[in-house]
């Protein structure tokens, strides 16, 4: 599903790459952690992907497709195949819980009868069943993180990102999100999700993979954070 | 659902910047106002150029007993031999087409005729015999003016050749600077509104950044991000344009109506000249403004 060939990212500004001559495989319906330090370049990994920067050497196969070779105007379409969600939520503050998910379908057209269709179910698929009608301020911090599930979500991607999605909520509420992201690795999206949460890397018991100054230092699977944490 | 969202998200810019999108609007309204203007004023020029072309004669006035000049106090008034003379002269040139010879009391008849109605004080001042006899000279082509002018005067018993080309020239002249201010003022005018336009959807990308993120990430297109930015430039230069168009409409029926009043020309700009220049008007604003905003885009929005 994610297939990264010696890939080295360096960035104009800084002399040590970012990423440097990193392999990396996932599969289909994986769910991998990818842990390291600030600036190991987990980062980097997920915005390759994405087609938000380009490799300096090396090859990024995802969903089948050679990024090199995608040209620009087909990148939304990549990127429809893909869900992101963030440490920051990156909600829109003016609409409520529906509408910040419909935002998702109705941006790539998506018919309004299918948006009544089926935002409702990932908004209870999340856990937010009869909260369609708040708005974002009025949801504590965990809601908000499963409302930005919900829309990245909603459009059935093959690939689910998410940027230290538990770094702005409580270890307790934590849990709670993680079981709806492992719900939905169960439905057979590959979830690839960067943290510095040690516990949630523990007792999920997923494939870790940790980077550190851009290389690939372990890769395990069933791994846990590490002990040097 | 599509263009509602486009629709939506286009009329929330125009609001959110209201007091850019009036600067927009007023500076676009009144450089096409400008634009207009100078191209109606161009078009009555070439109507009435072409009018004038058609109608263009040589009139040879013949001396009196009161004629002025210099000429005629020394020869005295045209004898029927220096009439003949002319005749002679005019049948002998290819450049005239033909001539029309008014006696002094049929020149009067006509002047009367022409001012009666308009200067009442004038045409009753005027008396049968001011006017001299005289030739009215029509060319086969207007620009061989000058040859026939060169000679027919200074003959026996010739007073004046009118010069009514070089009172035209003069008056098409104003007008020809008059188009020229109107579009060097009109030019800097566009240039200012196109800035201002840069600057206004630069304003929109900014405050509507979450929402364009969201949208790259979410896999929108490309033009579906850039639509409601357009939309918004393509907006206010419509509605700067419609407004022009008011002021267009009002030009010609003061500025120009006024134009045909003085010189009594029989050639009004019909409504299908006026229909074109804001036709051309509306639609250059509106592609100014569309351009300007894609170019802005290019810059200020990532996609």
């Amino acid at each position: 599903m994610i297939h990264f060939d010696n890939v080295t990212k360096v960035y104009p500004t800084q002399k040590r790459p970012a990423l440097d001559g990193v392999s990396i495989d996932v599969d289909k319906g994986e769910f991998v952690f990818l842990v390291g330090p600030s600036g190991s370049g987990k980062s980097t990994f997920l915005r390759l992907v994405l087609k938000e920067e380009k490799p300096d050497k090396g090859r990024v196969h995802v969903a089948g497709k050679d990024l090199s070779r995608l040209s620009n105007w087909k990148v939304p379409h990549l990127r429809r195949r893909i869900g992101c969600v963030f440490q920051d939520f990156r909600l829109l503050p003016n609409k409520n819980v529906f509408e910040n998910v419909a935002f998702a379908l109705e941006v790539i057209g998506k018919p309004r009868r299918f948006i009544r269709k089926v935002v409702p179910e990932v908004v209870e698929l999340v856990g937010l069943e009869g909260k369609a009608g708040r708005m974002p301020h009025e949801l504590s911090g965990g809601e908000q993180q499963r409302v930005a599930i919900a829309r990245a979500f909603v459009n059935r991607p093959q690939i689910l990102l998410a940027d230290e999605p538990t770094g702005n909520i409580d270890p307790a509420t934590s849990i709670g999100i993680m079981k709806v992201l492992d719900r939905i690795n169960r439905t057979g999206t590959t979830v690839v999700m960067a943290t510095h949460d040690a516990a949630i890397v523990d007792s999920m018991r997923k494939r870790v993979i940790e980077l550190e100054e851009g290389l690939v230092v372990r890769d395990q699977t069933r791994g846990v954070y590490g002990q040097a944490y | 659902m599509r263009a509602q969202f486009v629709l939506s998200e286009t009329w929330i810019g125009l609001r959110r910047n209201l007091t850019m999108t009036i600067a927009v609007i007023t500076t676009v309204a009144i450089s096409l106002t400008l634009f207009g203007a100078g191209l109606l004023v161009n078009q009555q020029v070439s109507e009435m150029r072409s009018y004038w072309d058609e109608r263009i004669t040589l009139t040879v006035y013949m001396c009196n007993e009161i004629s002025p000049t210099q000429t005629c106090q020394e020869s005295g008034p045209a004898t029927d031999e220096d009439r003949q003379a002319l005749e002679d002269t005019l049948d002998g040139l290819a450049e005239v087409q033909s001539y029309d010879y008014l006696t002094a009391a049929e020149a009067w008849q006509d002047f009367q005729e022409r001012l009666g109605s308009s200067n009442e004080a004038l045409a009753e001042a005027a008396q049968e015999g001011d006017i001299p006899d005289n030739y009215r000279v029509q060319l086969t082509d207007p620009s061989h003016y000058d040859t026939v002018r060169a000679a027919v005067e200074g003959a026996p018993g010739v007073d004046t050749v009118s010069d009514d080309q070089q009172v035209l020239e003069q008056f098409f002249g104003l007008l020809d600077g008059l188009r020229a201010a109107a579009l060097v003022l009109a030019g800097v005018q566009l240039a200012a509104a196109a800035l201002l336009i840069g600057n206004t959807i630069r304003l929109s990308a900014y405050s509507r950044r979450r929402e364009t993120g969201i949208m790259r990430l979410v896999g929108a297109s490309n033009f579906y991000i850039q639509l409601p930015f357009l939309l918004e430039g393509a907006v206010a230069g419509l509605i700067g344009g419609i407004i022009a168009s008011g002021f267009i409409v009002a030009t010609r029926f003061t500025l120009l109506t006024q134009i045909e009043d003085w010189f009594q020309f029989d050639v009004a700009l019909g409504t299908g000249s006026l229909l074109y220049v804001i036709g051309v008007s509306v639609i250059l604003g509106v592609l100014l403004c569309t351009i300007t905003s894609f170019l802005t885009l290019r810059r200020y929005l990532k996609i």
